[in-house]
């Protein structure tokens, strides 16, 4: 791997991202339009090894965020710092799991889970090695060689995630990447992000419009509120013990409770953002 | 999918049967002078002679060889430009216009002018066939790297891809998906240049023997060319198909296109 494994310490001078005041803005679609500001001056952390969701109604931009924390996309105002340094360029720390399908359809299972590593030029032996290791573990060792459009939407969901880890990224950021599955697919994926999550802390900033997603994966939710000019209005730590799985953490009194409470929050911006979508 | 009736291929024999025996009852019977409408059985006898005497082949092998080049060359080209335009946004503007003209032009009229660059051997032939291949080639990869959805681009920029890592993982991929789902136009227009250039000038060549016929007011033989012309130009197609299916395993069976 082109980083040498750090210990946490080392690692966490600084949270692993934080927006500082970050405004977006999208140049006019046509002249004489103005510019469309996404988000106005939102400020938000993840700590080194924390599980941030963040939630809020549908077009607040969310990912709009993630897209500046990936480097993909420039703020018009304000800074991010990616543990303490201020982001320039693309992020080189993170791994992106987008929401869309991702992956090459001319590769292979296989093909697709190594081309982190063949980016970085690592030996084709260790390349192998390493790809049938991160199959194994996402439970499609035996379907390597398929391509993606002989996979399940759940198994091509696998692949993405085997994809983004093995470049052992230091922050895994997240743009709803389960949506398009069915319910049971889902909680099956969700758990076992949990599981790989779990075995080494890396920094993760998830995006989702669904509540219970975010309540039962994370350690903070943040509320967004409704687009235009979104920021963060809402902020809730979910002391839920782990390790936990998602079905069943739903059932627990505590889970409700936190559940109402982010709820409240959001009511007002969710309602104001579906008022948008009729208009 | 459902047959629409069993054993289609046997009725489309029978449909070839009947158009054969309508035109030999017409031709036969004086309703349509032979001497502009040929005569089927002398059609089939010549074409027989053709391959009996093994006469034909230098002339096949001639016009295949210059379908080959044309395609290649044609390919070769309008890949490259193809995606040199697509990925320089300045360089296109700057050319837009003239290849919009140099598409409008019809091109068959420039093969009098590459017989005299080329000579009347295959290459003026290979010249036409190309100008012909270039602009279906050179279209879609055009669109197809315009088409290259921004995602892919991301995912593969996030996982350290450089700027070349992208031209010959995603770029060349996705551009060589679209030179396939364009094989079976241009490798017949390929084949179109190489006939139509024997056609208005040669020594050699399907193309020639059908202008030599015709030039002795020989209908049959030129039926007869042109028959042996639809031949191989139904087996490059089968070519063509056998190829896709080899070379594209990785895209979802699409339905069978449509016509042509």
């Amino acid at each position: 791997m082109s980083l040498p494994k750090q210990p946490k310490e080392a690692a966490a001078s600084g949270a692993a991202l934080d927006f500082r005041a970050v405004t977006v803005r999208f140049p006019p679609r046509q002249k004489g339009d103005k510019a469309f500001t996404a988000v106005r001056e939102a400020t938000l952390t993840v700590g080194a090894g924390e599980f941030v969701s963040v939630v809020g109604p549908t077009g607040c931009g969310k990912s709009t965020l993630l897209n500046v924390a990936a480097g993909l996309h420039r703020p018009a105002g304000g800074e991010i710092k990616i543990f303490g340094h201020v982001l320039q360029g693309l992020n080189r720390q993170a791994g992106y799991m987008f929401q869309a399908d991702a992956l090459l359809p001319w590769k292979t299972a296989f093909e697709n889970v190594i081309l982190g590593l063949q980016f970085r030029g690592m030996a084709e032996q260790e390349a192998a090695d390493l790809g049938n290791y991160w199959l194994m573990k996402v439970g499609l060792g035996h379907a390597g060689d398929r391509y993606p459009h002989q996979l399940s939407g759940g198994m091509r969901k696998r692949v993405a995630l085997a994809q983004t880890l093995i470049v052992d990224p230091k922050i895994l950021l997240m743009d709803e990447p389960f949506s398009a599955l069915d319910i049971q697919t889902r909680q099956l994926m969700e758990n076992e992000l949990l599981a790989l999550w779990q075995a080494d802390r890396k920094s993760v900033l998830f995006i989702t419009h669904d509540l219970e997603e975010a309540i039962s994966l994370s350690d903070r939710v943040v509320v967004l509120s409704a687009g235009p000019e979104t920021r963060p209005i809402g902020d809730f730590q979910i002391g839920l013990p782990r390790p936990r799985d998602v079905a069943e953490v739903r059932l627990t009194p505590a889970f409700l409770e936190l559940h109402e409470r982010i709820w409240h929050a959001m009511r007002e911006e969710v309602l104001k953002g579906y008022a948008q979508t009729l208009s | 999918m459902h047959k629409p009736f069993p054993k289609l291929w046997l009725w489309q024999l029978l449909l070839a049967a009947l158009m054969f025996g309508l035109w030999w009852a017409l031709t036969a019977g004086n309703i349509l002078p032979p001497f502009f409408f040929g005569e089927p059985l002398k059609v089939v006898e010549r074409v027989f002679a053709w391959f009996s005497s093994g006469a034909i082949w230098e002339h096949i092998g001639i016009t295949l060889l210059e379908t080959a080049l044309a395609f290649a060359i044609g390919t070769l080209l309008g890949l490259g430009f193809g995606l040199w335009l697509a990925l320089s946004p300045t360089a296109s503007a700057l050319a837009d216009p003239y290849i919009k003209a140099a598409n409008a032009m019809p091109r068959v009229v420039l093969a009098p002018i590459f017989a005299v660059w080329f000579g009347l051997g295959i290459w003026s032939k290979v010249a036409l066939g190309v100008t012909l291949v270039f602009f279906i080639v050179f279209f879609n990869v055009f669109q197809g790297i315009r088409e290259v959805s921004p995602v892919l681009i991301a995912n593969a920029r996030m996982l350290g891809a450089s700027r070349r890592q992208l031209l010959s993982h995603i770029y060349l991929p996705s551009a060589t998906a679209w030179v396939f789902s364009s094989l079976h136009t241009s490798v017949g227009m390929a084949f179109v240049g190489a006939v139509v250039g024997e056609y208005l000038g040669s020594s050699r060549g399907v193309g020639y023997l059908i202008l030599q016929a015709e030039g002795a007011f020989d209908i049959n033989t030129v039926f007869a060319g042109i028959l042996v012309l639809t031949g191989f130009a139904l087996l490059l197609d089968a070519l063509v198909s056998f190829a896709e299916k080899r070379l594209l395993k990785w895209q979802p069976q699409h339905t069978e296109r449509a016509g042509n």
